[in-house]
């Protein structure tokens, strides 16, 4: 056997002083050889820790071995069989916590780039379609009709894992276009559109019909749809409704709420204003308030927009930082600074109403809380200035009420999230299931995945024991 | 997409425009909205249903050009279709019968205003009702408000047509009259609004005003539209756009407005290259 080798390898990248201008993708991608040096590496455990580590169970050494014996479109069926979004799970999986963190060579510090060789099979997919057998050969139509609410990540699985068994569904999107958070939220240069409108394009050939500008809940409601002939309702709907702070001065022009911000910027095209006409407001000092993905996405954004200096700034410190590593430091190279144990107290206006500056205070850590961290506690006295003209507020989402708030007998918490069985993601109602962010609270795109396919095989079993 | 089988101009750079949206159509209900975006480059904006067709399949709006986008959309025709029509959204206009409403539409607010007199009047109050706007030139409606109203009162701020003076005056007569007003109900620009409500606080009658901030998605995702009343944040796309006239913070109100003052400019800018080009 070949002598373990740890040297993880990089991924080629944007230069940093290079990328913070532009919105093109920032990771470049393995070139073949790359990607078989890197695939080299896996020593193929017989006890699969990184296939226990993936959320939806992917079967990893088998596509990795396919990778490097050349045959890659075998590597694309395995990776497939259990992820049917790889080209975006390759991208924006926190890998590190997942997969990566249980790979016996990580014991060393070498783990095995596997986002990055997913994505390197998933591209070559995409550019290779002709070469691929990818004729899905769906079954007989069931003759059973199935209702997606929301075309996120556990909507967009949960649809082609119904359509592949014959189920005739339809999908459901409040917005102009399908896709959920990875179209309005994740911006281009970390999640390319295309890739989005690839994998969406894949679940239309399967025969799912979308329906754009729908909104269930003010068109029809969800126990209308059961009464209209749907057999079964999957609800994808996220969390979506962002949380402000409710401190002095919030509603001040140039504070937006993260979803608002990267809504503009993404969906809405505002970086090309004014050939697109939603405009977003520029900033020199933009504040990003929180620590997660969605304020790193914040800030980058803000950054390429044309913003002297953009800060972070996090109430804890940087080993509590709930963003993933690598976009943490992706963030950090690119010139964002980074404040932490800093926490807004109120936000100042200029005459026009206009956010000027921002009160903050420093903050300590103490004893852990509830999630485990260590709670951040005001340091009294400690109050201080910054000068911003744009702050923007990502301090997470909860699920928007209309569902739960038009649909009969659907079980909530306090948090606003839908109740179901975990496992299968029923939940009290009747023919209703749900899974993704509007179960979980802001999570991940694969753990959504995950639930939309749990949920689907739950549906069809429901179906077809129906007759 | 969405075609628009009819327009209409009802005043300079007043438009209707009615649109073919069965679903939206067969959910309406007087006070609600939609979101419309013209085509692949165009930003979301909110409007307010001026009427609805259930058995044609059709939904009003009445619009002014008033920025980038609604000049963009007076450039349409009847045949033309607009990429994205998504409704219905918002609260509906609260109605029961309360026994006398006084109505108030001020300039393009007579559009939705409508709507609304038909429903209070259809739930067996006595309606009253009052228009106006700057000129006789400006007003549109007249009759279809009538329609709906026991009585109707028309303004013009310079009196070439009805009554000279603003609306507040004779919704200042009718509370003072001692004939008894349940609630009022205002739509209208920002100052209209507020001073309606300023009016009818002193005689402690419930004023509902329609807000219509700037939005984005219009289902409560992204906090654009914020407004605060009774000293609380309120989503108007979600919570409103109906609020207590009484409760609402007019300053930030009319701040927000301006958000985009600049970049609207510049873009209007561009907007009246391409229609001096056609
Ligand atoms: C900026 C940002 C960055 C992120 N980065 C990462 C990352 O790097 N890695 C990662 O794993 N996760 C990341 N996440 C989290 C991840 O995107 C979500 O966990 C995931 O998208 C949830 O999927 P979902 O299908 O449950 O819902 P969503 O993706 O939220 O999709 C829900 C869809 O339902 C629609 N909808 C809502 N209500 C209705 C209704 N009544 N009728 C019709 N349609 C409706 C919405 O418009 C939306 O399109 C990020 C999130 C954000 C916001
Ligand atoms: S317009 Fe986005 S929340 Fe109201």
């Amino acid at each position: 056997m070949a002598k373990i080798d740890l040297n993880r390898l990089e991924m080629p990248r944007q230069e940093p002083a290079e990328r913070a201008k532009n919105f093109k993708e920032v990771a470049l991608g393995f070139s073949p050889e790359q990607a078989k040096q890197e695939a080299n590496r896996c020593i193929q455990c017989k006890k699969r820790n990184c296939t226990v580590g993936c959320p939806v169970s992917v079967d990893i050494p088998e596509f990795i071995k396919a990778l490097r014996e050349d045959n890659l479109p075998e590597a694309v069926k395995a990776l497939k069989n259990k992820n049917s979004l790889p080209g975006v799970c390759g991208r924006v999986c926190p890998q590190e916590s997942q997969c990566e963190a249980v790979c016996t060579l990580n014991k060393q510090g070498g783990a095995i780039g596997i986002g990055r060789l997913e994505r390197y099979v998933a591209d070559w997919e995409r550019d290779n379609k002709a070469r691929m057998d990818n004729k899905v050969t769906l079954p007989p139509p069931s003759g059973k009709k199935v209702a997606i609410v929301g075309t996120g990540p556990a909507g967009l699985t949960a649809a082609a894992d119904l359509a592949k068994l014959g189920h005739s569904v339809t999908m459901f999107e409040a917005l102009h276009v399908a896709g959920g958070v990875l179209m309005y939220g994740i911006p281009e240069f970390r999640l390319p559109k295309a890739i989005v409108q690839n994998e969406v394009d894949f679940v239309k050939s399967l025969g799912v019909e979308i329906k754009l500008d729908s909104i269930v809940g003010k068109l029809d409601t969800v126990d209308e749809l059961l009464s209209n002939g749907y057999d079964a309702v999957f609800l994808g709907t996220g969390a979506g409704l962002p949380m402000f702070s409710n401190i002095p001065g919030e509603n001040l022009n140039g504070i937006y709420s993260a979803n608002e911000f990267l809504t503009r910027v993404n969906l809405m095209k505002a970086y090309q204003f004014p050939a697109y006409d939603t405009p977003v407001k520029v900033g020199k000092n933009v504040a990003v308030i929180g620590g997660g993905n969605v304020a790193m996405d914040s800030a980058r954004c803000a950054l390429r927009l044309g913003a002297e200096k953009v800060y972070i700034v996090y109430r804890r410190s940087k080993d509590e930082l709930p963003a993933r590593r690598e976009e943490a430091e992706n963030a950090e190279e690119e010139g964002i600074i980074f404040k932490y144990l800093t926490n807004p107290k109120s936000y100042i206006g200029n005459e026009q109403g206009s956010v000027k500056a921002m009160e903050c205070y420093e903050m300590a850590l103490g004893e852990p809380d509830a999630s485990g961290r260590r709670r951040p506690i005001v340091k009294p006295g400690s109050e201080f200035m910054m000068e911003v003209d744009v702050v923007i507020v990502a301090l997470g989402t909860t699920p928007n009420p209309l569902i739960a708030a038009t649909t009969q007998g659907l079980q909530t918490t306090s948090h606003g999230t839908v109740v179901t069985d975990e496992i299968n993601g029923q939940t009290q109602k009747k023919q209703v299931w749900a899974g993704g962010d509007i179960v979980t609270g802001s999570a991940t795109v694969i753990s959504a995945m995950g639930a939309g396919k749990r949920a689907a095989a739950d549906i069809d079993r429901y179906l077809k024991s129906q007759g | 997409m969405y075609k628009i089988v009819e327009r209409q101009d009802l005043a300079p750079n007043v438009h209707l425009f009615k649109i073919n949206a069965p679903e939206v159509a067969k959910k309406a209900q007087p006070g609600q909205f939609v979101i419309v975006r013209i085509d692949e480059k165009g930003e979301r904006i909110p409007l307010t249903f001026a009427d609805w067709d259930t058995k044609a399949g059709t939904v009003t709006i009445v619009f002014a050009e008033a920025g980038a986008t609604t000049c963009r959309l007076a450039t349409l025709n009847a045949g033309d279709s607009i990429e994205n029509f998504v409704g219905p959204l918002g609260v509906p206009t609260h109605t029961e019968k309360f026994g006398t409403v006084v109505c108030v539409g001020g300039g393009i607010g007579v559009a939705p205003i409508t709507p609304i007199a038909r429903g209070l009047k259809q739930a067996g109050n006595k309606v009253i009702s009052i228009m106006g706007s700057r000129n006789k030139d400006l007003l549109f409606w007249e009759k279809n408000l009538r329609a709906c109203s026991d009585e109707l009162t028309v303004c013009t701020d310079d009196g070439t047509y009805g009554r000279k003076g603003l609306v507040t005056e004779p919704l200042k007569e009718l509370l003072a009259s001692g004939q008894k007003i349940d609630r009022v109900i205002a739509i209208g620009p920002i100052p209209m609004m507020k001073f309606c409500a300023l009016t009818t606080q002193p005689f402690g009658v419930k004023t509902i005003v329609s807000l219509n901030p700037l939005m984005v998605d219009g289902t409560g995702m992204c906090g654009c539209c914020r407004v605060s009343v009774d000293n609380a944040t309120k989503f108007a796309c979600v919570d409103g756009p109906d609020f207590d006239g009484h409760k609402v913070d007019w300053n930030l109100m009319a701040t927000r407005a301006k958000g985009y003052a600049t970049e609207e400019k510049s873009a209007m800018a561009k907007s009246q290259c391409q229609c001096h080009s056609k």
